[in-house]
């Protein structure tokens, strides 16, 4: 079966390259208050001293950024998180980045074989592209967003 | 500083895994809670439900629901739903009519039967839903976001793995000496040490369990409660229910990014500290008037940065605060003195009224012995899904 990528969410993410490079995530910017927001808030802007009428337009995020707090998941999570009941469980790793520019946190799994070992609030990581979970039924790989540390230390 | 309300009568259905409806649990605490005030039901004329949404539509409409349970006798209802701050919303709307004129005499209700292991979000393919979305893209659990904070805390104040065990150990042995709790096994600090880790650095002993309990007050004007020769009632003096503060810097559940900092700058101090000032300025009080404090130890690493929030000490003291035995039982001042959700597991709607009901008996001085003793002033604190925030405080 043909394998198609797709992200798990539309718009949150490009989807440069197959190796993830080129890489970012999608937020909006107000134009009249300079408010970004993630995920995507293409409705209104949500920043209350606005001074309003201004348009949200699609922006990318700072590739780079410092890590606020990170954790495990020991134990497999309830659905919708998709994974093989019959399959041992593999803890993954999430991190809390503080986005350089934006200065907001936002959280997402780090790249496979990143444990919480090699992770250290302050340390910097960048964010790439990456595979959530692939649906043998379809073919539909899903993709997603990754964390994976550059080596700059905290 | 607005008007005091009286707590005539609280009451628990015992907390635990029992396998019943929410229903039997939220009625047999109302009964218990109409007892204890020596009100008969139908002397009530309204009723507050707070809501379940895991027990099908009975538990969206809780307030009919309970009231059905007892007997429909034509009382006026209300049902909230405000995730974990269900509770303190429920006796907020029932205070506002109290105050407002609209009853003399409420009965505030909440119970729940939990799932086994985490809470899941609501069914279906939600992808507009951020709670929905934090699991199927991250697989983000409530432990998870626990685990980022008591990560971050060892990160910047150096609190250690031993400081959270401390908090599981302390409630613990408060737990022990509450009949209602489902934990009454004291635990030592090996015994969290030694428990599986859950989301790293926490333990399973750090993390609160899901359980079934009820629990329901009567509450009623100060007129009211002089009228059935009750002049001396604990008082409710405040209920904050509070949104944070554009923008938003610390991560929340089901948050999967806080707001960016690129249009305003952020306000000093956190949400959740703005959660207790809100309650301490509407009752006229602070910190320093504290006898006992229940709040929501959903973690142990969680709790101690209530004693910061709440005001008991200095950004980044929590741990020394537990290390000096000041938040046990004997201490300056005590923290969860029913043993909280650490001996209680978590029932989404009723731990809120739960926190009140024991500040109620501390404030009577009939907790027994996990006692404060000269009990006179008490707050609550607790924290929902998207940006809700509460905290009760009563006085005697």
């Amino acid at each position: 079966m043909e394998r198609t990528r797709t992200p798990v969410v539309s718009g949150w993410f490009t989807e440069d390259g197959p190796d993830g490079a080129g890489f970012r995530l999608l937020g909006t910017r107000c134009s009249a208050c300079a408010a970004v927001f993630f995920p995507r808030e293409d409705a209104y802007c949500r920043n209350p001293h606005c001074p309003g009428d201004g348009l949200l337009a699609e922006v990318p995020l700072s590739p780079r950024g410092r890590v606020w707090s990170y954790t495990d998941g020991r134990y497999r999570p309830p659905a919708p998180y998709v994974s093989d009941p019959e399959a041992p469980w593999e803890p993954y790793t999430l991190v809390a980045v503080e986005l350089e520019a934006e200065g907001m946190v936002v959280l997402g799994q780090t790249v496979p074989g990143v444990t919480v070992a090699d992770l250290a609030v302050g340390a910097e990581v960048e964010v790439v592209g990456g595979v959530l979970n692939e649906d043998p039924d379809t073919g539909t790989v899903w993709t997603t967003w990754r964390f994976r540390p550059t080596g700059g230390s905290a | 500083m607005s008007a005091d309300i009286a707590v005539l009568g609280a009451g628990m259905h015992p907390w635990g895994k029992w396998g019943r409806s929410f229903v039997e649990y939220g009625r047999a605490a109302a009964r218990t809670a109409l007892a204890d005030a020596g009100l008969e039901w139908s002397d009530v004329r309204s009723i507050v439900g707070a809501d379940t949404v895991r027990s099908g539509y009975p538990g969206y409409v809780a307030g009919a629901t309970f009231a059905q349970a007892l007997g429909w006798q034509g009382a006026r209802v209300t049902s909230v739903y405000a995730a974990c701050a269900s509770g303190a919303q429920a006796i907020g709307a029932a205070r506002a009519q109290i105050l407002a004129g609209l009853a003399d005499v409420v009965l505030v209700v909440g119970a729940d039967a939990a799932p086994k292991g985490f809470f899941a979000p609501a069914g279906g393919d939600r992808p507009d839903d951020p709670d929905w979305l934090r699991f199927r893209v991250l697989g983000a659990t409530n432990p998870a976001y626990f685990g980022l904070y008591a990560r971050r805390r060892m990160a910047v104040y150096g609190d250690t793995l031993e400081d959270f065990a401390q908090v599981k150990v302390k409630n613990a042995a408060a737990g022990a000496l509450n009949p209602l709790a489902r934990y009454r096994k004291p635990v030592t600090a090996e015994e969290v040490a030694d428990s599986a880790v859950v989301a790293d650095p926490l333990r399973l002993l750090d993390i609160c369990a899901t359980s079934d309990g009820g629990a329901a007050l009567v509450l009623s004007s100060m007129d009211f409660a002089r009228s059935r020769g009750v002049a001396d009632p604990v008082r409710i003096r405040a209920v904050s229910t509070v949104t944070p503060t554009y923008p938003r810097t610390v991560l929340d559940l089901p948050d999967i990014a806080t707001d960016s900092v690129t249009a305003v700058r952020p306000a000093p101090g956190s949400f959740r500290a703005s959660i207790a000032r809100a309650a301490y300025e509407e009752a006229g009080l602070g910190p320093g008037d504290l006898s006992l404090a229940e709040v929501y130890d959903l973690s142990t690493a969680l709790e101690l940065e209530w004693y910061e929030d709440i005001g008991l000490c200095a950004e980044g003291e929590g741990a020394k605060l537990v290390r000096e035995g000041a938040t046990a039982l004997g201490g300056r001042v005590p923290v969860n003195t029913s043993g909280g959700l650490a001996s209680f597991g978590e029932a989404v709607p009723a731990q809120a009224i739960a926190q009140v009901c024991e500040l109620t008996w501390q404030l009577r001085g009939t907790a027994g012995d996990r006692q404060v003793p000269g009990a006179r002033a008490g707050i609550t604190a607790n924290q929902g899904l998207f940006g809700h925030g509460s905290a009760v405080v009563a006085v005697r």
